[in-house]
C-alpha cells in the first residue's frame, strides 16, 4: 500500500536552516520505505519467504489467490513488525487489515491485504546525527506482490514490450511500510534517514534490508516551498534503489521543481520514476487518473490486538539499538559517535567484538581502525579471536612493530582467521630496530644528503621526507617512521 | 421415486457389514441414470471415482479395518467447493474445466470419515441466485415437479438428495442458499453459525456471510453430518476455536420448557399455505410442551436491503481474482486491460455482472459511506434485534420461503422479486447465527413447505431439538 | 443519499471492475442498479447516527499461525491450468496503461 505522507498543506514545525535552503527554497521530503521481513514463511500462508529461487517454486493456494484460499496471519511477522515499531519509538496499537482493490497481473487476488486507517505502529520518530528528529507517522504490515518481467521491448522496460512473465515467489512476502512525516529538509538528511533505518532494521533482525535485492525499497515524496508558506505540491519518486540514489533523486527533483516554479510554471502532483543511469526522473503517471482502491475491511481476517503483556515482552527482548551502540563504542574508542568508523563497525554489528578486544587488554582506538579497515567481509562475530587482535594493537602501540608491519600482520590474521602475532612478526623479521642501529642509519642518511639536511635544519619541513625515505630504504622498511622523525628532530635541535 | 436411504442407516449398515457401500452407490447411480438428464442436478458425476471409493470401503470393512462415521454415505458437493483434481466451476464459464490443486477442509473431513462423493452439483453462478436458473450450464429442475425450480443457489445439491442421487449433499448459504432450496425440495437444510464450519476451499461469494451446511432427508442425518464437518480449522481465520457441537444426542430431548419466538412484526408477502404451516408448527411445539412467546424484529425487513449491498460489495472484491492470468478462462486481447475486460465480460453471466457492478459502486470513492457503510450499520441493528429477541426465547420460527417452489421464469425478469425469496433467511446470515429449514407438510399443489428454525450464535443444539420435534410432528 | 446513478457512472464502474459491457448492457444495468439503489432509500427511515458498523458476525481477535514452512504446490500442476505459461511463469499480454 502506498500512503500519503503528511498533509500537503500543513507547514511542519521543522524549519530548514539558512544554509540548508536552495536559492531560498525550502526542501520538504517524506519517505515511504518498504522492507521485507525476515520470516521463514509468507505473511498469510506457509510457503517459503525466499529470494532468488526458481520462479513459482514458493506458491500455495493463498499466494496464488486460488479460489477458496483464505489468509492466516504469521505471528512472527507481527512480532518483527512490532520490534521495528518499538525500535522506531512507535506506539503499538490494536489494528485491522483492509483490502486495497486494483487489477495488476502480479497481484494475485486483485487486492492487496494491507493496513489502512488502523495500522499496527503509529507516532514514532527516528533521530539523525545532530539531534535531528524525523517523525514516523506509521509502520504498517502488508503483503508484497509478485514480480513481472517484461519481454520484447527495450531493456526489459514495460513500454513497448510484447508480453510479460509473472513469478509469484515474492507474492505474499511480509512487508512493513514505514511512512515518515515530511520532516526531512536536505538530501543528506534523507540519506542519513535511510541509512539509520537500515541500521535499525539490521539491529533488530527485522529484515536483511538489502536495497540491491529489493528487500528494502524507497519511495520519496519531494516538494519545495518558500519558508513560512504552505507546502508545495509534492511528487512521489518510486523505487529508488540505493542510498546514493535517494540523495541524487532528491537533488535532481528539487532543482527540477524550483526551475519550473521560478520560470512561472506550477508543479503537477505526479508519480515519477528515478532513472539512476540517466540521473533524472521520468513521469510514470499523473495523480488525476489514480485508481479508486475501494478499501474495505478484509472479512477473511480478524482484528489484531496485541495486549500490553505481548508488547512488553517484545520490547524487553529488543537488542541495544544502533544509536546507543554507537555512543558506547565512541566512548570506548575515544572517537566521535558520528565518526564513520564508529558507524561502520556498529552497522556491521562488530561493536560487541570490539568491546571484547578492549576487555582482554587491547587498545580500543587501534582496534577500531583495524576492524573498520580489515573486517568488512567478516560477520558480526569475526573469526579472528579477540585476544589475537588485542595482541596486535599492543605490539603497534608499544612500537614493537611499525604501522605498515601491523597492517601486514592484520591482513594475515584475517586471512588465517587468527594466529600468534608475536610468532608471526618474528617469522617475518618484524622485530623493531633498536635505537642505536636506527641512529647509525639516520647518520648515514644525513651524510649522504647534506643539502637536504641543511634545508631541514633551516626549518624547511619538506626536506625531511627525503631523509626519512632514505632511512626507510636502507632499513628495508623495518624502521618506524615516527622514530626516525623523532631522531631527526632531536638531532636538528641539538 | 425410489425410497431414499438415510445417512444414519447407511453409515450404520456399511460399517457393520450389513450393507455394501457399493450396492448403496449403485442405487444412487441407477437413479442418476434414470432421471439426471431431466433434473440436471450435477455439473459432474464422478461415478468411477465413487465406485473405487465404495469398493475400498467394503474391502476395509471386510478386513476389519476401522471405517469412519460416514462409511459408504453417498454425498454430492455443491460445485463451489474445491476438490483436488476434480473440476470445480461455480457453474461459471470463467472457471469451466478448472481442477483445484487442493481440497476444501469440509471435503477432506468428509472423505476422512468414509464419505463417497458422487459428483459436483449445479448452482446459480457463484451462488448468486435463488432458483438455480443462473447457472452457465443450464438450470436444475425440482424433482418433485420438474416445471418448477428447486430453489437456489444450492439447487443442484437439493435436487440431488430429493431425487435419490445421493444420501446427502452439501451447499453453501450466504443469504438462504441452503435453507430455501431445502424448503422447496422437502429436505432438511442447515446454515450453521458463522465460523462453525470452515470456509477454507469454499469459493467465496460474501466472505462475512458464507457458511457450508448439509442437505438431508432427516434431522438426524444433518446432525451427524454437522458433527463431522464442524469444529475449528486453523486454515480459516474466522473459524471459531471450538470443537464440533454434539447434536445427535439432543434429538430426543423434546422441547418441553423451551421458549419459541413468534415474530409479531414479520415482513409481509408470504402466501397463505405457507403461513398456515407455520401456525401448525407453533401448535405442534406448543403441544409438545414449548412456550410460544412474541418477539419483535423491527429491523428485519431492512435485512434484504443491507444484504444486497454487503454481499455484492464483498463479492466484487472476491471475484476480482478471475482475471484470466492464473487459471480459468482467458479471452485473448491486444493488451492486458483489454484481456481483463473481455475475459470477465465473456466469463461472467448477467446476475454476477450485476452484483459485481453494484458492489464495486457501493465501495467506490464517494459512495462508501452512503451505501456500504450504511449497510453495515443496518446489519448491526438486525444483530441487535436478534440479541434482544433471544433474551426472551431460545429459538424463533419463521417460514423459510414465502412460497412453495415456483415455476421457471416466474421471477427471472425482475431481480428484486427474486431477491424477496430470501427475506426470511437473510437476517440470520447478517447476524451470523444458526438457522435451519425443516419440511413441515405441504402447501399449494401438494408441494413441500419448510419451516425455518432460528437460533442464536452457537445455538445449534437447541435448534436441532426444535427441528427434531417438528420432524416428529410433520 | 447521492443522486440517482447515471449512465456515465455505470460506465466508469464497469471500467473499475474490468467488465467490458456493451452499450445495451450499460443501459440495462443503469436502470437495474437505479432500482436497487432506490430500494436502499428505505433505510433512510432508520436512525443510524450512533450505530457501529458490523463487519464480521463473530468477534475474534489475534488469530495467528506459527512461522513454519509447508511444501509449495507443484509448479507444473499449477501452470498446467494457466491460460498461458512460459519458462516456469505465467504469461500475460503487454501491459499498457499501468505504471511500471
Ligand atoms: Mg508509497
Ligand atoms: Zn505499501
Amino acid at each position: 500500500m502506498s500512503t500519503s505522507t503528511g498533509a500537503a498543506q500543513n507547514p511542519s514545525s521543522v524549519v530548514a536552516s539558512a544554509e540548508q535552503l536552495i536559492d531560498g527554497w525550502e526542501l520538504v521530503v517524506g519517505l515511504e520505505v518498504h522492507v521485507e521481513l525476515a520470516t521463514k514463511t509468507k505473511l498469510f500462508s506457509a510457503s517459503a519467504n525466499r529470494f532468488g529461487d526458481e520462479p513459482n517454486t514458493h506458491i500455495d493456494p493463498v499466494t496464488l489467490g486460488l479460489p477458496g484460499a483464505l489468509p492466516v496471519l504469521n505471528r512472527h511477522a507481527v512480532e518483527l513488525a512490532m520490534r521495528l515499531g518499538l525500535a522506531l519509538n512507535c506506539r503499538v496499537q490494536p489494528c485491522s487489515f483492509h483490502r486495497k482493490n486494483y487489477f495488476y497481473p502480479d497481484l494475485p487476488k486483485a487486492y492487496q491485504i494491507s493496513q489502512y486507517d488502523q495500522p499496527l505502529n503509529v507516532d514514532g520518530f527516528l533521530m539523525l546525527p545532530g539531534e535531528v528528529r524525523i517523525g514516523i507517522e506509521r509502520a504498517h504490515l502488508e503483503e508484497d506482490t509478485g514480480k513481472s518481467t517484461h519481454f520484447g521491448g527495450a531493456e526489459g522496460r514495460i513500454h513497448g514490450s510484447e508480453y510479460s512473465l509473472i513469478d509469484f515467489n515474492r507474492a505474499g512476502v511480509p512487508l512493513v511500510e514505514i511512512v515518515s512525516r515530511p520532516d526531512i529538509r536536505t538530501s543528506e538528511q534523507a540519506k542519513q534517514y535511510v541509512s539509520e533505518l537500515r541500521a535499525i532494521l539490521l539491529a533488530v533482525g527485522a529484515s536483511d534490508a538489502k536495497m540491491e535485492e529489493g528487500s528494502m525499497r524507497c519511495d520519496v515524496n519531494v516538494s519545495v516551498h518558500k519558508p513560512g508558506t504552505p507546502f508545495g505540491t509534492r511528487c512521489e519518486i518510486k523505487n529508488v534503489n540505493s542510498i546514493r540514489a535517494v540523495g541524487r533523486a532528491i537533488d535532481y527533483e528539487a532543482r527540477r521543481q524550483i526551475d519550473i516554479i521560478t520560470s512561472g510554471g506550477s508543479i503537477k502532483q505526479q508519480t515519477l520514476h528515478w532513472d539512476d543511469a540517466a540521473g533524472r526522473t521520468n513521469v510514470l503517471r499523473t495523480k488525476e487518473d489514480a485508481d479508486d482502491y475501494r478499501y474495505f475491511l478484509e472479512p477473511d481476517l480478524v482484528p489484531l490486538a496485541p495486549d500490553t503483556a505481548w508488547v512488553e515482552q517484545v520490547r524487553s527482548a529488543l537488542p541495544p539499538l544502533p544509536a546507543a551502540r554507537r555512543e558506547t563504542l565512541a566512548k570506548l574508542t575515544g572517537q566521535s559517535k558520528e565518526s564513520e568508523a564508529v558507524a561502520v563497525v556498529v552497522e556491521r554489528g562488530q561493536d560487541t567484538y570490539l568491546a571484547e578486544v578492549a576487555k582482554v587488554g587491547g587498545d580500543a582506538a587501534r582496534a577500531l581502525v583495524y576492524v573498520q579497515q580489515a573486517f568488512a567481509e567478516e560477520a558480526a562475530s569475526p573469526r579472528v579471536p579477540a585476544g589475537d587482535l588485542a595482541a596486535l594493537t599492543l605490539m603497534e602501540k608499544n612500537a614493537k612493530i611499525t604501522a605498515t608491519q601491523a597492517k601486514t600482520l592484520l591482513a594475515e590474521l584475517v586471512a588465517n582467521g587468527g594466529g600468534d602475532v608475536i610468532a608471526m612478526a618474528k617469522s617475518k623479521g618484524f622485530e623493531a630496530m633498536d635505537t642505536s642501529a636506527l641512529e647509525g642509519l639516520v647518520d648515514a642518511a644525513i651524510a649522504a644528503d647534506p643539502d637536504a639536511w641543511a634545508k631541514f635544519k633551516a626549518g624547511e619541513q619538506k626536506a625531511m621526507g627525503a631523509l626519512v625515505g632514505a632511512v626507510m630504504k636502507s632499513s628495508k622498511g623495518k624502521a618506524d617512521g615516527k622514530a626516525v622523525t623523532a631522531l631527526l628532530q632531536a638531532k636538528a635541535n641539538a | 421415486m425410489a425410497q431414499r436411504r438415510t445417512v444414519v442407516d447407511i453409515a450404520a449398515g456399511v460399517s457393520s457389514g450389513a450393507l455394501s457401500a457399493s450396492a448403496v452407490l449403485e442405487e444412487n447411480l441407477a437413479a442418476i441414470g434414470s432421471r439426471e438428464k431431466e433434473i440436471h442436478a450435477f455439473n459432474l458425476v464422478t461415478a468411477e471415482r465413487a465406485r473405487e471409493r465404495a469398493a475400498q470401503i467394503d474391502t476395509d470393512v471386510k478386513a476389519g479395518k476401522k471405517v469412519g462415521r460416514l462409511a459408504g454415505v453417498t454425498i454430492a458437493l455443491k460445485d463451489n467447493m474445491c476438490t483436488r483434481g476434480v473440476e470445480t466451476t461455480c457453474s461459471s464459464k470463467i472457471l469451466a474445466g478448472w481442477k483445484p490443486p487442493y481440497d476444501a477442509t469440509v471435503v477432506r473431513r468428509l472423505a476422512d470419515e468414509g464419505a463417497v462423493f458422487v459428483g459436483k452439483t449445479n448452482l446459480d453462478e457463484f451462488a448468486m441466485g435463488s432458483s438455480t436458473e443462473n447457472s452457465a450450464f443450464g438450470p436444475t429442475r425440482n424433482p418433485l415437479d420438474t416445471s418448477r425450480v428447486p430453489g437456489g443457489s444450492s439447487g443442484g445439491s437439493a435436487a440431488a438428495v430429493a431425487a435419490g442421487f445421493a444420501a446427502a449433499s452439501f451447499g453453501s448459504d450466504t443469504g438462504g442458499s441452503i435453507r430455501q432450496p431445502a424448503a422447496l425440495c422437502g429436505l432438511v437444510g442447515v446454515k450453521p453459525t458463522y465460523g462453525t464450519v470452515s470456509r477454507q476451499g469454499l469459493i467465496a461469494f460474501g466472505s462475512s456471510l458464507d457458511q457450508i451446511g448439509p442437505f438431508s432427508s432427516t434431522v438426524a442425518d444433518s446432525a451427524l453430518l454437522m458433527e463431522v464437518i464442524a469444529g475449528h480449522d486453523p486454515l480459516d481465520s474466522t473459524s471459531i476455536p471450538q470443537p464440533a457441537p454434539s447434536l445427535l444426542n439432543v434429538l430426543d430431548q423434546g422441547v418441553k420448557g423451551m421458549r419459541i419466538g413468534r415474530i409479531t412484526d414479520m415482513p409481509e408477502g408470504s402466501s397463505p399455505d405457507v403461513l398456515a404451516r407455520l401456525e401448525a408448527a407453533f401448535e405442534a411445539l406448543r403441544g409438545a410442551g414449548a412456550q410460544i412467546v412474541d418477539v419483535k424484529m423491527p429491523s428485519m425487513s431492512f435485512g434484504l436491503t443491507a444484504y444486497y449491498l454487503v454481499a455484492p460489495a464483498e463479492a466484487s472484491s472476491n471475484l476480482a481474482r478471475f482475471d484470466g492470468v492464473r487459471y480459468g478462462l482467458r479471452v485473448d486481447a491486444k493488451d492486458l486491460n483489454a484481456m481483463y475486460g473481455a475475459t470477465r465480460a465473456a466469463g461472467f453471466g448477467d446476475e454476477v455482472k450485476r452484483r459485481i457492478m453494484l458492489g464495486t459502486y457501493a465501495l467506490s470513492a464517494g459512495y462508501y459511506d452512503a451505501y456500504y457503510g450504511k449497510a453495515l450499520k443496518v446489519r448491526r441493528l438486525i444483530a441487535d434485534d436478534f440479541a434482544k429477541a433471544y433474551e426472551s426465547c431460545d429459538a424463533i420460527l419463521t417460514p423459510t420461503s414465502p412460497t412453495v417452489a415456483f415455476k421457471f421464469g416466474d421471477k427471472t425478469s425482475n431481480p428484486l422479486a427474486m431477491y424477496l425469496c430470501d427475506v426470511f433467511t437473510i437476517p440470520t446470515n447478517l447476524a451470523g447465527h444458526a438457522a435451519m429449514s425443516v419440511p413441515f407438510g405441504t402447501g399449494e399443489a401438494g408441494l413441500p413447505v419448510g419451516v425455518q428454525v432460528l437460533a442464536p450464535a452457537l445455538g445449534e443444539a437447541p435448534m436441532f431439538r426444535v427441528a427434531a420435534e417438528l420432524e416428529r410432528n410433520a | 443519499m447521492p443522486e440517482a446513478i447515471s449512465r456515465e457512472t455505470v460506465a466508469k464502474v464497469a471500467r473499475l471492475a474490468r467488465l467490458d459491457l456493451t452499450d445495451a448492457e450499460i443501459e440495462r444495468m443503469t436502470s437495474q442498479l437505479a432500482g436497487m439503489l432506490d430500494h436502499f432509500r428505505d433505510v433512510d427511515a432508520l436512525d443510524l447516527s450512533n450505530v457501529e458498523p458490523m463487519n464480521q458476525p463473530i468477534p475474534l481477535t489475534n488469530v495467528l499461525r506459527d512461522d513454519v514452512v509447508a511444501p509449495s504446490l507443484d509448479r507444473d500442476e499449477v501452470l498446467a491450468s494457466a491460460p498461458a505459461a512460459q519458462d516456469g511463469r505465467f504469461r500475460v499480454p503487454p501491459i499498457i496503461g499501468f505504471e511500471e
